[in-house]
């Protein structure tokens, strides 16, 4: 276990330094970012000149990812245009949509799984059906559809909501944001579970557990869904990533301030000190994440072992 | 969350609780500000809140809440009036003495001076302090020597700016400018506090000025909270005890907040709710024509749009281009067909007339007729570019190609270039990569007309993309700006206005208006020419 450990972190750096330069190489095609800032108006040049000399951006590219790279390794991410340093506004934004994945996929797991459970346990009748009709009908409607709708509805129509979430962002306030984030993924992990569960119920150690006599809830739950669980937790893992980067469009929606929102300002503004920094934590979150799973397959299932 | 019924607040509250783990504060709502306080819409300043960094709606907007400068513009009619100025001398259009009023101080105590002044103009232009408005004090002697094309500064001041004693300065420019003293209601000119030089990054976090209100709390990118400064001495106090500006990145989560009862103001109602706004709101929307004009620039560094014979072509686009149908359709109304190179907002008296005259007249046979006389599209067609990530700009340029092709009736030679985003689309145009006429949006510094034509269409002018020329424009110009009457220089500035119309270097589409909306706590919601709200003017309650 200790040395897959090692393994598996070293592993990290490679993908580490690609990603972040192919962040770097996109953000970098977009174009100049300096004559963004001055809106409508065309740059003073030698103003322009100045900007681009502190930014680095007169010098070559590899020069320029070397020394990002150079500078983050010292724990400066840089500084956005509105003259904020980039790890304040880190220091803002994660937490906020920290949150709003940890409402995201609370929901998901609790009624993804149960739903999947119930629907498995429940193969062919109408409720399984009427469960699979339904996750396809969520998978179907985009994120910002199903977000309007439920802000008009809740937010404006029936006034139970404020339409938007304050910039404290607490956790009650997030709740529609997160059931909204959480909609799809949640359609999937339903799904998963579902077809997990129908096809683990005829196997043999669970017809063993039933002739034991066990209890039904303790065949479900100790035996039946500990093994169904593994390709749940292989999405779930991988989906925490996608979560809180996939926020754009619900942070946008509900006017939340977190990584959504200012990755949305940092593509927006050509702002490349945002983008990559904000990409590059992202992108830990995703490797520490699928860790994490592969982790917890050997506590969820004890035959899959680690050389 | 306002309105929420007892019981789902309470379920809210306990599942949270359950996820939390911890108590979560489920008892203050973030509904609309009490006591006087009222909350708006805001967006994300682009730069640090300087005033010659700043550039744009939203940061100005604040800064016309915390700064008085010499003059400033009437919310009402755009003229220019004396603020913190008692009067601006001069005898020959270039050398100005200004007197400063008694009793101006800052919020935090200092006295508003004439060094607060120059010295706030001095480092505005250093090119050490990379700010974006510096050429605003390009017409001031001494500015190369600060401002340097190239290389670093020689000095720290400018030698045009002398500090008489503490209410006078002089100003010396480097060419007659009779508007001059005019342009001095623009943000980049407003005085800063000694406190802004002793230290910066504090004075960046919390901003400290002259005007109605101060601020009392700022989180970047989300929230910034004024409340009225009961030690201003100005004419224009505030109304209201403070204003709350809270960012949103979608203004149509604005305009639900707004209807839901959660936000006050709206200061720009998004197109896709402008069909229902008249019932949402009634008489409390506002549509009115603001210092902002579209138009279509032609390439002139490309030889096929500058030959001569062309102009015919370019009136005949303009006039192939159906502008009632199109503000009616797409824009329900919120822009207003245009008419010159100016906007409304301008007034008779500033210079605003139906110069484009029948140019900007939609008509068929006619446009087809110049077209071909002309010569016709340089290779049969023609690409229009745009940044397309707001404004509808795509709708409206599929608009005007369907209008052309519909008079050439030659099937699609008219087609589109979409550009993803504001920042690529800037540097195309600066860089002159686009090859066809591409739009130009222009919000005016400063009301005046001067302000419309000067910098986008006087050869070698800071925003003139397309790089037009024409020396008989350049000199009326000239004359217009070394002219002391007022009503005789902008006689001067139409006169030259009047080539732009024979010419068409630039197809004027139409003029923006502002666009609010606002809850029934208010009254006297008014929007100035730059289609910000008169937020002092603004009644709570």
């Amino acid at each position: 276990m200790g040395r897959y450990l090692v393994r598996r972190l070293l592993q990290m750096i490679p993908v580490f330094i690609g990603t972040t330069l192919l962040i770097f190489l996109m953000v970098y095609a977009l174009g100049d970012p300096v004559a963004a800032l001055f809106g409508d108006k065309a740059p003073d040049p030698a103003t322009a000149a100045r900007i681009r000399a502190d930014l680095h951006l007169d010098e070559p590219l590899w020069k320029q990812y070397v020394l990002y790279m150079g500078a983050i390794f010292q724990g400066d991410f840089g500084t956005a245009f509105n003259g904020q340093p980039v790890t304040e506004l880190m220091a803002s934004a994660f937490p906020v949509t920290l949150r709003l994945t940890v409402v995201a996929v609370v929901i998901e797991i609790v009624v993804g799984i149960t739903l999947g459970v119930v629907s498995g346990l429940k193969r062919g009748r109408p409720l399984d059906t009427g469960l699979l009709v339904l996750t396809l009908v969520v998978i179907s409607v985009p994120t910002f559809v199903s977000g309007y709708l439920l802000q008009f509805l809740l937010g404006v129509k029936w006034g139970w909501i404020s339409p938007s979430v304050s910039s404290e962002a607490r956790f009650d306030e997030l709740l529609l944001p997160g059931v909204v984030l959480a909609l799809v993924s949640l359609a999937y992990v339903t799904r998963l579970s579902r077809t997990s569960i129908a096809e683990n119920l005829r196997a043999d150690y669970v017809r063993t557990a039933v002739a034991k006599g066990l209890p039904r809830r303790r065949v479900i739950t100790r035996h039946l869904l500990r093994n169904s669980l593994i390709p749940v937790v292989t999405f779930i893992g991988a989906d925490v990533g996608a979560l809180m980067g996939g926020a754009i469009v619900t942070e946008r929606i509900f006017n939340i301030h977190g990584v959504g929102y200012q990755l949305y300002q940092g593509i927006l503004r050509n702002n490349s000190p945002t983008v990559v920094g904000f990409v590059t934590i992202l992108v830990i979150v995703f490797l520490v994440a699928n860790l994490l799973v592969d982790l917890l397959y050997a506590v969820l299932d004890p035959r899959i072992r680690y050389a | 969350m306002r309105g929420a019924s007892q019981p789902t607040k309470w379920v809210a509250c306990a599942v949270a609780v359950v996820l939390a783990a911890s108590a979560t504060a489920c008892g203050g709502g973030n509904g609309a500000g009490g006591d006087g306080i009222l909350s708006s819409s805001w967006g994300d300043p682009q730069n640090p809140l300087e005033p010659a960094n700043t550039n744009e709606v939203q940061g100005g907007k604040v800064l016309d809440m915390i700064f008085r400068g010499l003059k400033r513009y009437d919310p009402e009619t755009g003229e220019a009036k004396d603020m913190v100025a008692e009067r601006i001398d001069t005898s020959d259009s270039q050398n100005f003495t200004v007197t400063l009023k008694e009793g101006w101080t800052f919020s935090n105590g200092e006295k508003v001076t004439a060094k607060s002044f120059v010295d706030a103009w001095n480092y505005a232009a250093h090119l050490d302090s990379k700010q974006n408005n510096a050429p605003f004090f390009a017409d001031i002697v001494g500015y190369e020597d600060v401002h340097p094309e190239a290389g670093s500064p020689k000095s720290k001041t400018m030698r045009g700016l002398v500090v008489k004693d503490e209410r006078t300065f002089t100003v010396a420019l480097t060419d007659k400018f009779s508007t001059w003293p005019e342009t001095l209601g623009y943000q980049a000119f407003m005085p800063l506090p000694q406190a802004f030089f002793a230290d910066r990054a504090a004075w960046l976090d919390k901003p400290v000025g002259n005007g109605p209100y101060t601020i009392e709390a700022y989180t970047k990118g989300s929230e910034m909270r004024l409340r009225r400064w009961d030690g201003y001495q100005g004419p224009d106090k505030a109304q209201n005890a403070g204003v709350d500006l809270r960012v949103y990145t979608d203004n149509n989560t604005a305009y639900q907040d707004l209807i839901s009862g959660n936000l006050d103001l709206v200061d720009d109602v998004p197109a896709q709710q402008l069909k229902n706004v008249e019932g949402d709101l009634g008489d409390r929307y506002i549509n009115q024509p603001a210092l902002i004009i579209q138009t279509l620039f032609f390439p002139f560094y490309r030889p096929e749009w500058s030959k001569p014979g062309m102009e015919k072509v370019r009136v005949g686009l303009s006039k192939a281009i159906n502008r009632e149908q199109i503000t009616r359709q797409i824009f329900q109304g919120t822009r207003t067909p245009a008419k010159d190179w100016t906007s409304p907002a301008l007034g008779e008296q500033g210079g605003y007339s139906d110069i484009c005259g029948d140019a900007c007249v939609f008509d068929a046979a006619e446009a087809k007729r110049l077209i071909e006389e002309g010569g016709g599209l340089p290779g049969g067609r023609i690409t229009l570019t745009s940044n397309v990530d707001t404004g509808s700009h795509r709708q409206w340029m599929d608009a005007v190609c369907n209008s052309v092709n519909n008079v050439l009736g030659r099937g699609p030679v008219c087609t589109v270039n979409p550009v993803g985003t504001f920042a690529d689309f800037r540097n195309q145009v600066s860089n002159a990569r686009v090859t066809g006429p591409f739009r130009s949006g222009w919000q005016a510094d400063y009301p005046l007309i001067q302000n419309f034509l000067e910098p986008l269409y006087y050869t070698g002018a800071s925003s003139n993309y397309g790089k037009f020329s024409n020396q008989r424009f350049d000199a009326l110009v000239d004359r217009a700006n070394a002219e002391a009457d007022e009503a005789a220089a902008v006689k001067l500035f139409q006169d030259a206005e009047r080539i732009l119309a024979d010419q068409m270097p630039a197809i004027p589409l139409w003029y923006q208006n502002g666009s609010a909306g606002y809850s029934e706590r208010l009254s006297e919601v008014k929007l100035n020419q730059f289609s910000v709200p008169v937020y002092e003017a603004i009644k709570v309650g």
